[in-house]
């Protein structure tokens, strides 16, 4: 038991130390990469804008559940004016950030990962180095900026989006005062709120990108390796968010 | 008579554009190569054949600097591989052309984009000298009128043929074809083959082959080298090979079933296998 314990912690963390080796090689050709600024914007576009209609359906409805949810609390003690505020700082701070990571994680990471694997199982990554062009720095980093850059934009949007869905359910539906709640809205989150859930939404913007990069970069070249990769990242990155968001609001208090 | 004459000259040549010494290389405890040494000489079309598994394709791995040597040393065009930092390698590579088993195009470029990668990724030549540069050498290949097309609308064999006009783009020194013939029809494959003769020649390049296609590699190759059990176990040109009196030789040439690569993969003895899974159920 304690022996097998024993080595899965040290798996995890010789999978850790490649991840982070990967990190840093990324990290040496970052600067060339930003000179292909066109790479990273196709990137940006393609993680960010095709995600843009699940994450705007998904922060409609959280946001729409968070209304009705909040309101039936806040009714029990009369504050329901406060309904602003309570879906604002909620969807700021933690929905916002922590669900777009997840379903970035389910449709960006996945077509990042498998998009990867697929170029490494058709020899594709091997074409660019057998041309001495260096993969991690043509398609590897601009894949990892973009979805970087498109995280918090997309967090933005879907907490934007949440905030409609609350205010549809808790003003235009349980008639809840509309000045109070864009009032209490605006006197009650203050810019460090938004400050913690850019800052935590960049931080899963950099852990999905990875984790989807370095499982379609390392993938088995088969398709049950492909799979696999796809697989992981989902699986990795949404423990991985859990367990980041947990540290971040901490750190943040 | 111009062929000939290079052959003879090239045979002859001290410094073949390929040394390989000593080589060793495993995977995993399985040792690949042990002990291999060869040389491929300039301006030749070199074939590169063996059984399936003996290692072609990682020779040509280790060649390409794609892995690492255990043991020995590889020079390519002068240069020692084991030595080699990225850089210097990437270097060198901008010297070869490889084509892949299946062609390996990006698959989301056009064939015309697909071809002018390297030249996009490597030179600031103005788009006019691109697509000029670009459409000479899909000429080449037949596949000019491709150009506008997706890798998904191409056959196996034009994928092969974008790839090569991909490989030359850049007038590489060494050309390297790994299994250029598999899974293509007789009128694709007698293209290709005329393709790798007429590109060697015309461009003065060196090409090595790897194929285990003995009859129709022998119509172009200049030099063949069979591998077997990690090692040479003969070498020279088509009519030599047909004329070595090898056990291994005449296996491979004569495409036998059965001989010194048996047609079993090593396994208990056959009766008493049989007998204890009969016990056992």
């Amino acid at each position: 038991m304690f022996k097998e314990l024993s080595r899965s912690l040290i798996n995890a963390l010789v999978s850790l130390g490649a991840v982070v080796r990967f990190l840093l090689r990324m990290l040496g050709v970052t600067p060339g990469a930003l000179l292909r600024f066109d790479l990273i914007v196709q990137q940006v576009f393609n993680s960010g804008a095709l995600s843009l209609v699940i994450i705007m359906l998904a922060g409609l409805f959280v946001g729409m559940v968070l209304g009705l949810q909040g309101f039936t609390l806040l009714e029990r003690f009369g504050s329901e004016e406060s309904l602003g505020v309570a879906a604002a700082v909620g969807l700021v701070k933690e929905l916002g950030p922590v669900i777009t990571a997840l379903l970035f994680a389910g449709r960006a990471g996945t077509a990042l990962a498998s998009e990867l694997g697929l170029m490494r199982a058709t020899d594709q990554l091997s074409a660019m180095e057998m041309m001495a062009v260096d993969p991690i720095k043509r398609v590897v980093v601009p894949r990892f900026l973009g979805g970087v850059i498109a995280m918090p934009l997309l967090a933005a949007i879907f907490s934007v989006i949440g905030l409609y869905g609350a205010q549809l359910v808790g003003v235009q539906i349980m008639g809840v005062d509309s000045g109070s709640f864009w009032s209490q809205m605006r006197a009650g989150v203050d810019l460090r709120d938004i400050k913690e859930g850019v800052v935590k939404s960049l931080i899963f913007g950099v852990a999905c990108s990875l984790i989807a990069v370095y499982e379609g970069y390392h993938a088995t070249p088969t398709a049950a390796g492909v799979g696999r990769a796809t697989t992981r990242t989902v699986v990795t990155s949404a423990v991985v968010v859990l367990f980041l968001d947990y540290l971040l609001t901490s750190a943040f208090l | 008579m111009v062929r000939s004459f290079i052959l003879a000259h090239s045979l002859n040549q001290e410094n073949p554009i390929v040394e390989i010494r000593g080589l060793g290389y495993a995977v995993g405890s399985r040792p690949i190569f042990e002990g291999l040494d060869m040389d491929i000489p300039r301006g030749l079309v070199t074939a590169v054949m063996g059984p399936s598994g003996t290692g072609k394709t990682t020779l040509l791995r280790l060649i390409t600097g794609q892995v690492r040597a255990d043991s020995g040393s590889i020079e390519v065009a002068g240069a020692n591989l084991r030595v080699l930092k990225r850089d210097a390698l990437y270097l060198l590579r901008r010297r070869m052309g490889m084509l892949f088993q299946n062609g390996a195009l990006l698959t989301d470029l056009s064939v015309f984009e697909n071809v002018a990668f390297p030249l996009r990724e490597h030179t600031d030549l103005p788009e006019r000298l691109i697509r000029q540069l670009v459409l000479t050498k899909l000429q080449a290949v037949g596949l000019r009128g491709a150009a506008e097309l997706m890798p998904s609308e191409l056959s196996g064999g034009m994928s092969r043929r974008v790839a090569l006009a991909r490989a030359i783009v850049m007038d590489p020194e060494i050309l390297i074809y790994d299994e250029p013939f598999v899974g293509l029809d007789p009128i694709s494959l007698g293209v290709i083959l005329r393709l790798i003769r007429r590109l060697n020649d015309t461009l003065g390049l060196t090409s090595i082959v790897v194929s285990h296609n003995v009859q129709e590699i022998s119509t172009v190759a200049d030099k063949l080298f069979l591998l077997s059990g990690g090692k040479v176990v003969a070498n020279g040109t088509p009519q030599e090979l047909k004329d070595n009196p090898s056990a291994v030789v005449r296996q491979f040439v004569g495409g036998l079933a059965d001989g010194p690569v048996p047609f079993h993969y090593p396994a208990a003895d056959y009766f008493g296998e049989l007998m204890a899974r009969s016990e056992a159920r």
